[in-house]
């Protein structure tokens, strides 16, 4: 037996000892994920046995460093737990920004202190961060960012507003974009991490077309930051940021995989017409799925290009638009029950309403497409 | 999905270099047409083939082949797409290779395969669209052997081929699987129209009446050819959809190189944003339908239950974006594409050749379709 054989069959055994059955079955809505945080209320026992089993091992984050809260596990032995996981249908035992998102940045960019302090609470779910990126001003154009961090000697003063701010009101802390010099837009923009709970910072939520609130509108009036909350060097947050936001639109790729099975398969389309554009959908999403698996194969072994996850999140966000259209079309006039018990309170026209923010979140699809056409492209003045 | 092997790099390569140098349009494609060559693609190549080894790709290393996969065969036909090198590497190489394995066929034909000598070819169609459940060609038992009745097309290079896999029918009717049967016919047995195409390849349609062959010209099991058959015809699907890909990405290189040379307004017109967005989604595409034709290559060459389902999620998606590479490529051209002169062009016409063989992409939507349940 090989060393990774030996892992499979252990990992097997241990699986099945510590993951719930509870924490087995297929997640029905937003309600059964765990997000962790100082404010978390676990839904049940199981979840939070299964957090704690899973994060007491690291595996929250099987490929971190272990000196960071991870497992420390090769790429080849974190996708034997991801295949085993799935192989007893395993929930993700957490949810979190801190572990797709600025994980990745502060391994990359955080100092050595930042990096002990800030990940393990992270890996155990202990804090759960949102990210402050977008202003009212600034969407597409995100370095046209205004929010003003002052330098006060022993402390930055932040004034200013976000906007989409990723479930502000329930997050611990934010990683979050300011101008520190408005000599140099790119050149002029840090990247700060603080508690929400300062003084100065208020969130209010955002009402969507699909009736649930995941976004916020985030305030900060005098809010006063520590010197040493800053990640990378002062101006140079829009390096930290970029690096990130191509671990973002990789995580919303994912989207395009909606869930792994045929479209077909699942609503029987009894119109030829129908039956024609899901079978040519059905295509384009199992396309989509290989080519998901080649990107992560290519991007563990670094022999994907830097600017990928634009491609990816193109590809991935406009599938899954085109998924819910079909789905709705398909589901007639029950697809369109807005709360009764029948449609699961509205599930399909409220997902396929919700899929339209998925080509706007993270970079719309233009500006997907802008960064390809001038980074893998090349194409003149892009 | 597994990244490519050191190994698998190195043929890549090998290919690549070789088919830039000695299958270019100007060498191969535009020579054997403005010579009028009704083979359509040159002896000599396929000599070479086989002189590097790649005619005996799908060929069993104890009978003398590389004995290699489905996913080695793809490297060489997106090399051979981008190219659009003529050459019988997919249909004999590939499709009739895979149809005689393990039988006496292959003890006579591969040898001559081995050192391009011999062009082979496979005849399934009898109608204009794909649909080899419904071959109706009659193989009516005669004492010792068979006699032929009825009709196929586009039999690709069935004209030059020294012998032809034909599908025929022992029993039963039009639609079922069973009764179908894998026939060797020589050269010179059926009556041959040989027909020239969009892209300058050239065609067959084969006539039968009262063809009479020996039962050893059966390959295979009587009445059982389906499984025989769809092997084949599966390797040779998984194969075009890496040549499509590979005329895409000919096609799209070739684009986007014109978009940063040709000026209009006194501005690149790769700089144009209306362009940008067509082109970065094209590039996506491409890369998703590579994608699509590596994985379906390598559940083949693992036999994995869900190859034929990708085998088809592969050749639709592939045929799909190598069209709008074309599409786009021509568009983006201008007046230039539209002229003889220039490749691009050819491009699109392989592409519409190359789409329709062994099942359009409306065949293989509506057979993912059927093998999703629905």
């Amino acid at each position: 037996m090989t060393d990774l054989d030996t892992f499979r069959t252990d990992t097997r055994a241990w699986l099945e000892a510590n993951c719930p059955p509870e924490m087995r079955q297929p997640i029905r809505s937003e309600a059964d994920i765990c997000w962790g945080g100082r404010n978390w209320t676990f839904k049940s026992d199981a979840q939070r046995q299964w957090l704690e089993a899973m994060a007491g091992r690291g595996w929250t984050v099987a490929h971190w460093p272990k000196d960071y809260g991870g497992g420390g596990l090769s790429p080849a032995e974190a996708i034997v737990l991801k295949e085993e996981m799935k192989r007893i249908g395993a929930r993700s035992p957490l949810m979190s920004f801190g572990i797709s998102m600025l994980g990745p940045a502060l391994l990359k960019f955080g100092t050595e202190e930042q990096k002990k302090h800030y990940l393990p609470q992270i890996a155990r779910g202990e804090i759960r961060w949102c990210q402050g990126y977008s202003e009212p001003g600034a969407g597409s154009d995100l370095a046209g960012l205004q929010t003003k961090a002052e330098d006060k000697g022993d402390h930055w003063l932040i004034n200013g507003q976000k906007v989409w701010t990723s479930y502000a009101d329930k997050a611990d802390w934010i990683f979050c974009l300011v101008r520190t010099s408005t000599e140099s837009k790119q050149g002029g923009i840090s990247f700060l991490l603080f508690d929400m709970a300062t003084p100065g910072v208020s969130t209010k939520p955002i009402l969507l077309i699909s009736g649930s609130s995941p976004f916020c509108e985030t305030f900060f009036d005098d809010v006063k930051v520590p010197k040493d909350q800053i990640v990378g060097d002062v101006n140079r947050g829009w390096d930290v940021a970029k690096y990130l936001l191509g671990h973002e639109r990789e995580m919303i790729s994912e989207l395009g995989l909606g869930g792994g099975g045929s479209l077909g398969a699942a609503t029987k389309p009894q119109d030829p017409l129908l039956r024609a554009e899901i079978a040519a959908f059905d295509v384009d999403a199992l396309a989509f799925a290989a080519m998901s698996e080649r990107f992560a194969a290519m991007w563990k072994a670094g022999e994907a290009h830097p600017a990928s996850p634009s491609m990816m999140k193109y590809a991935g966000t406009e599938l899954n638009k085109r998924r819910n259209e079909l789905a709705i079309a398909a589901g007639g006039s029950e697809a369109l029950e807005w709360e009764s018990e029948r449609s699961k309170n509205g599930k399909p026209v409220r997902e396929w309403l919700r899929s339209k923010g998925n080509s706007i979140e993270g970079g719309t699809s233009e500006i997907q497409l802008n960064i390809v056409a001038k980074h893998i492209l090349g194409l003149p003045g892009a | 999905m597994t990244l490519l092997t050191d190994d698998q790099k190195m043929l890549q390569e090998t290919a690549a270099s070789f088919l830039a140098d000695e299958g270019t349009p100007a060498k191969q494609l535009r020579h054997w047409r403005d010579t009028e060559c009704d083979d359509g693609f040159g002896h000599a190549l396929w000599k070479q083939f086989g002189e590097l080894g790649l005619t005996g790709i799908a060929i069993p290393e104890d009978q003398g082949g590389l004995g290699l996969g489905a996913t080695e065969a793809a490297l060489v036909l997106e090399e051979i797409g981008r190219n659009l090198t003529p050459s019988p590497f997919l249909t004999t190489g590939i499709v009739a290779a895979k149809a005689i394995a393990g039988t006496a066929h292959a003890d006579r034909w591969y040898p001559p395969i081995l050192s391009g000598e011999a062009v082979l070819a496979v005849a399934i169609d009898e109608s204009p669209r794909h649909a080899p459940e419904q071959t109706v060609l009659e193989a009516k038992r005669q004492g010792n052997g068979f006699v032929l009745n009825g009709s196929k097309q586009f039999v690709v290079q069935g004209a030059s081929a020294d012998m032809i896999v034909t599908a025929a029918r022992t029993s039963g009717s039009s639609g079922e699987r069973s009764g179908l049967t894998l026939f060797a016919v020589p050269r010179g047995a059926a009556e041959v129209e040989n027909v020239h195409l969009a892209d300058s390849s050239w065609a067959a349609r084969l006539a039968f009446a009262n063809v009479e062959l020996d039962a050893d010209a059966v390959i295979g099991e009587v009445d059982d050819g389906w499984v025989r058959l769809t092997a084949g015809l599966d390797a040779g699907r998984a194969g075009a959809a890496a040549e499509l890909v590979g005329v895409a990405a000919g096609a799209s290189k070739m684009t986007f190189d014109y978009l940063k040379q040709r000026k209009q307004f006194g501005k690149l017109i790769g700089e144009f944003q209306a362009i940008q967005h067509r082109a970065a989604h094209l590039h996506g595409e491409i890369e998703i339908a590579r994608a699509a034709a590596l994985k379906a290559a390598q559940l083949i060459d693992s036999g994995d239950e869900r190859a034929e389902l990708y085998v088809s999620v592969a050749k639709a998606k592939a045929a799909d974006v190598a069209s709008l590479a074309v599409r786009e490529g021509v568009q983006m051209h201008g007046g230039i594409g539209m002229t003889d002169e220039h490749d691009i062009g050819l491009y699109m016409k392989r592409e519409a050749v190359l789409g329709e063989l062994f099942g359009d992409v409306y065949y293989h939507r509506n057979r993912v379709a059927e093998l999703n349940g629905y």
